[in-house]
């Protein structure tokens, strides 16, 4: 093969360098408002003693599910807490439901577009598995540049491989509903909005809150990789015990992702399974 | 007066599909232009006129284009070419604004499975149509619990329709298609998905509802005693052409090709076809006659027995050959010697309702108006004919006996 390689490489930084001189006061907003937004979430939750905000879920875990949920996540938090690991899970929760959070309000409303407009759906699919494909390690490059080192660009990167759930079952819940209902819906004259809001929406909650459960866990899976390029939290205390080779550090912090990650997940599919016998 | 009103109504399905409406003119059939270009034709050339307050049936097998029709009616399916005229405006011209207040003001309707919305309760459905009009909350729930009371759920307001059985879940669904008070009611197979006893139910009290409130009705279905026994006007379809219109009647005694009389070759005609069908003129005397003048009624006519009337043919008794020798000889009037209990039923009566009635009399049933004046007389003989489809002699006879 004689032919010469694609400078595909060289492509994509000059596309890089474009952006960041181009755009740099656009990538201020988004660092200003994802910023804000974690920082004001790990405000609260560092600000407030660890016993009130243990209490907190507690309720929400009993009022959501059953004693089980409610006593597990007491014991969990306990643990977290004991292991003198509070502070780091909290800014990670804050990461975390700081991705969550956008993911949800930029995927909901492009997976409307992708269920109403068949055109929309082809563009959006293969660019949403590029992005769950393509590893984590290569658009954290890009993002430390346009956004510099700490939580911004782990946040931008947790968004990017976490959102696609959230885009695709909001297209799948709003397609999948049945088409006599839509008929009815026209027939009684609804204008396309209140179709949106009166009938598909609305059937679709329990779908789309299963796609927002795994954008938490996607999110939730990244955030060793987000400190590397200095998101704090307790996955820097992974990644540490990663580099110095300290088993038990490393299993203690790793402990408190898990007990972390079993918390939200039972939490947001109990409301998944709410929201399915109210429909 | 004429409501809904098509004119070569079409509709075909595939990529350019007006390149089939001149092969459609030239008379070709569906399935050859499936074959030639790919397209299928779904409604071909309708042409027909829905009268305001009558119940029009379109009735058709599976696949016949009857579903697609009714959803033409009020354009969930976009015609391909013709004209829809709801009273006297073109459907086919409006934009899509004019479209949904016609939707939400002028006609309404039920789905064959229902299509209640799961996730709202029995008054949050019906009031689905008046909500999307923004009529504010109050008045709304009004309207909507009147519609609920009218199909007898009241007191289910606040259930979710899966908590219903499917006979009071189609209750919701036609509660729905009447809370704005539309002028037409489409109703797609609204009754087909139910069990037979609900049916006949659901059925009668369509029929009772539509005395009450004047609903122009389109009914579809695939069950020829249910077009038979609601319908007014009787449009069956094959291969998304209509292929007669009519009365129930005359799609029975006239079948317009083979295709409709294959249809029809089932049907259990008793149920159809009424006494007015099988009555014949019935001899008569007037009471203030005397026995002499009824025994030379009888001995003219060939009859051994008179219905005696008054002067408004109002039917007071039956005097017999026998009865009027007796009166002869004892020098009485009509008045005193005819037989007052007299077999009577309605001309709207169902023959296999005649029955019972024939099966035990001697004598032949005789036919009154609502007003007890005498149209006709039924005998056993005729029943059998018209049983037996003896058509047309039947309708001239029924005719006939309309104008005597």
């Amino acid at each position: 093969m004689n032919l010469p390689k694609i400078p595909l490489a060289d492509w994509i930084e000059t596309i890089e360098k474009w952006l960041e001189n181009n755009l740099g006061p656009f990538f201020d907003i988004i660092s200003a408002i994802i910023g804000g937004t974690v920082n004001g979430l790990d405000d609260v939750l560092r600000g407030l003693p660890a016993l009130v905000i243990i209490a907190v879920f507690v309720v929400l875990a009993w009022f959501l599910g059953k004693w089980k949920l409610a006593l597990f996540t007491a014991i969990g938090l306990l643990i977290i807490e004991n292991l003198g690991l509070w502070g780091p899970t909290m800014q990670t929760l804050a990461l975390v439901l700081t991705a969550a959070i956008i993911s949800v309000v930029i995927g909901v409303p492009i997976g409307i577009l992708c269920a109403r407009s068949n055109a929309m759906q082809r563009i959006f699919t293969p660019l949403l598995d590029f992005m769950q494909t393509m590893p984590a390690f290569v658009y954290l490059l890009p993002a430390v540049t346009f956004f510099r080192l700490g939580v911004v660009p782990g946040v931008i990167s947790s968004i990017i491989f976490a959102i696609p759930p959230t885009i695709r079952l909001t297209n799948l819940g709003i397609r999948q509903v049945p088409g006599e209902l839509v008929e009815a819906a026209d027939a009684f004259g609804s204008t396309p909005l209140q179709k949106l809001f009166k009938l598909q929406l609305p059937i679709a909650v329990p779908t789309i809150m299963a796609g927002i459960n795994q954008t938490i866990m996607l999110s939730l899976s990244m955030v060793v990789i987000a400190s590397m390029i200095g998101a704090q939290g307790v996955g820097e205390y992974v990644y540490r015990a990663v580099t110095q080779g300290r088993t038990g550090v490393g299993f203690e912090a790793g402990l408190a992702i898990v007990i972390l990650a079993i918390i939200l997940d039972r939490l947001t599919q109990k409301v998944v399974q709410r929201t399915e016998k109210q429909s | 007066m004429a409501i809904l009103e098509a004119k070569k109504l079409t509709k075909i399905f595939g990529d350019d599909p007006k390149k089939a409406i001149p092969l459609l003119e030239k008379g070709w059939s569906k399935e050859k232009i499936l074959r030639e270009t790919k397209l299928t034709v779904g409604v071909n050339q309708a042409d027909f006129t829905i009268e305001s307050g009558q119940i029009f049936v379109i009735m058709g097998l599976s696949g016949s284009g009857k579903s697609t029709l009714v959803r033409l009616l009020n354009r969930l399916i976009e015609p391909t070419t013709g004209q829809l005229l709801f009273n006297g405006n073109d459907v086919l011209k409006m934009n899509a604004e004019q479209l949904r207040q016609y939707r939400r003001k002028n006609i309404g309707m039920v789905f064959q499975k229902f299509a209640l919305f799961p996730h709202r309760t029995v008054i949050q459905n019906i009031e689905y149509g008046l909500e999307v009009q923004g009529i504010d909350k109050k008045k709304r729930r009004e309207m909507a619990m009147e519609s609920l009371k009218l199909v007898g759920l009241s007191g289910y307001e606040n259930s979710y329709p899966h908590q219903l059985s499917g006979g009071m879940q189609q209750r919701v669904g036609l509660a729905r298609g009447l809370a704005n008070d539309p002028e037409v009611l489409l109703m797609d197979e609204a009754f087909s998905a139910l069990d037979p006893l609900i049916r006949k139910d659901m059925q009668d009290e369509l029929l009772e509802l539509q005395t009450k409130m004047k609903k122009t009705i389109v009914f579809i279905t695939h069950d020829l005693d249910e077009a038979l026994r609601i319908g007014d006007q009787i449009a069956l379809m094959k291969d998304g052409s209509i292929v007669q219109i009519g009365t129930p009647e005359e799609i029975l005694m006239q079948p317009a090709n083979k295709y409709v009389e294959r249809f029809v070759e089932d049907v259990d005609l008793s149920k159809v076809l009424t006494a007015s069908h099988a009555m014949e003129k019935a001899e008569t005397i007037t009471i203030d006659k005397g026995p002499r003048v009824a025994l030379q009624f009888m001995r003219d006519r060939g009859v051994s027995s008179l219905y005696v009337v008054d002067r408004s043919m109002k039917l007071l008794g039956l005097v017999s050959a026998e009865d009027a020798s007796a009166a002869l000889k004892e020098a009485k009037g009509l008045e005193d010697v005819m037989q007052k209990e007299v077999p009577v039923t309605s001309p709207d009566s169902l023959l296999n309702e005649l029955f019972e009635l024939m099966g035990g009399a001697k004598l032949p049933v005789a036919v009154t108006d609502d007003t007890g004046r005498l149209r006709g007389v039924v005998i056993k003989g005729a029943v059998l004919a018209a049983l037996a489809g003896n058509g047309n002699s039947l309708l001239d006879g029924g005719d006939s006996n309309e104008s005597a």
